[in-house]
């Protein structure tokens, strides 16, 4: 899997954008990991305190309880639930303000008990007798549900927290075992692909200048040829002109003069044919 | 951020604590000032999601729309009918932040405690009178063992 990588048309422009992305991968990684550690950390504080918490839960319930059977002894009353529960009127005493906190960017709500002192719909519970009791219960309980939203809170800060690391944790995985690996892969292929296109051109050029020399080589060849055609000719009409001449100086000298001249001319030849190189090679 | 804001908007509204417990608990807690019998429409935001239930449900959830608290009969309620007040007080009141339930009643719909994931309304398993409490069953507690390995 680590093998693929992006399609993309290998350019050097298409390069400097895959490296500022695995460079923001990078850092984006770097960032998310920092923020799961940060996350994970405020989270095992919680779990730990919500462990604390529900223990203490039990404890304080217990006591509600106690105090509830305390008051259903001291009024000798089986209708107090009955009573209680047609006396709720159309508004809460005891309510819930959520506040938020932020956690390196996650918002957790922080639920806070509100107790509006102005309504007491129990007024005339335990008005015969027990209303100590019933006053007494009232405070407990209130104290035990300022516990359990306490604890509330902490659970659902627990429950988004958990979620929001899973969440995080994916993306760090993410970016560290695809995204990086496929840029650093495309990268690669890029740079090789450049490479390849480099040897390709010089290769070319190589193969052009050959072709060049080649072709002058052939150039050469032929101007060669046509002088040493020149050369024979005249040395056809200077053996001629000689033979006249020693004709000539047959007549008029010995031979060994007529010998030295034709010498002479060859080695002018061969000037001749050194001129010509130099020219051909530049 | 859009979307975060509006679920900061929403926890605003909610501000009661609901109820699923025995009589002695209810009693208890209600002293202590957790009740509110509002009228019946206006607990159930959407008229939509009333529609659909009125066919489904029981006459228990009609009779207890309006209130925030659900006493449980032992031997008298139905596991049917506690099911469908936990689904009335988690999905369709939008007034709710905390649902407080016995952990004995709790144990008779654990499927559905368990499958709830949602962080608002957030539940709570309490002890009753009876019933001492047992951190093996809670499903927050379960998840805590878990992320620990024990």
């Amino acid at each position: 899997m680590s093998a693929t990588r992006e399609q993309v048309f290998p350019t050097r422009m298409t390069l400097g954008l895959m490296k500022t992305k695995l460079k923001g991968a990078n850092q984006g990684h770097s960032l998310l990991k920092r923020k799961s550690e940060a996350l994970t950390k405020r989270f095992r504080d919680i779990t730990k305190r919500i462990d604390d918490a529900k223990t203490t839960m039990g404890r304080v319930m217990q006591t509600a309880a106690f105090s509830l059977a305390e008051v259903q002894y001291a009024t000798g009353n089986d209708n107090l639930s009955f009573q209680v529960q047609e006396n709720v009127s159309s508004k809460a005493r005891f309510q819930i303000k959520a506040k938020q906190d932020n956690v390196s960017g996650v918002i957790l709500p922080h639920l806070e008990a509100f107790i509006d002192e102005n309504i007491n719909d129990f007024k005339l519970t335990g008005l015969g007798k027990g209303g100590i009791q019933v006053s007494k219960c009232i405070k407990i309980y209130t104290k035990a549900v300022e516990t359990l939203v306490e604890l509330a809170s902490l659970q659902t800060a627990f429950i988004i927290l958990d979620e929001v690391i899973k969440v995080t944790n994916r993306r760090v995985n993410a970016i560290e075992h695809v995204i990086i690996p496929r840029t650093e892969n495309t990268i690669a292929y890029i740079n090789s692909e450049l490479d390849e296109l480099d040897r390709e051109e010089f290769y070319r050029l190589k193969k052009v200048q050959e072709k060049k020399q080649i072709k002058m080589k052939e150039l050469d060849d032929q101007l060669k040829e046509q002088l040493k055609l020149d050369t024979v000719s005249k040395a056809e009409g200077a053996a001629a002109a000689s033979v006249v001449s020693e004709v000539d100086q047959k007549t008029k000298s010995k031979n060994g003069k007529s010998k030295k001249s034709g010498k002479k001319e060859t080695k002018e030849d061969e000037d001749l044919v050194a001129e010509n190189e130099d020219d051909v090679i530049f | 951020m859009s979307a975060t804001k509006s679920a900061g908007s929403a926890e605003q509204k909610r501000n009661l604590i609901a109820v699923i417990a025995d009589e002695d608990t209810t009693t208890g807690l209600l002293l202590a000032g957790v009740g509110q019998i509002t009228p019946a429409k206006e607990s159930v935001e959407s008229e939509e999601g009333l529609h659909n239930n009125n066919s489904t449900d029981s006459k228990v959830v009609s009779s207890n729309l309006g209130k925030n608290f659900f006493v449980y009969k032992d031997g008298k309620t139905t596991r049917q009918e506690i099911d469908d007040i936990f689904h009335l007080f988690t999905e369709q009141r939008k007034d709710i932040a905390l649902l407080l339930i016995n952990q004995h009643v709790a144990d008779l719909i654990r499927s559905s405690v368990d499958n709830y994931t949602a962080a608002f309304p957030a539940i709570l398993e309490i002890p009753s009178k009876d019933h001492p409490y047992n951190p093996e069953k809670d499903s927050v507690l379960k998840r805590v063992r878990k992320l620990f390995g024990e």
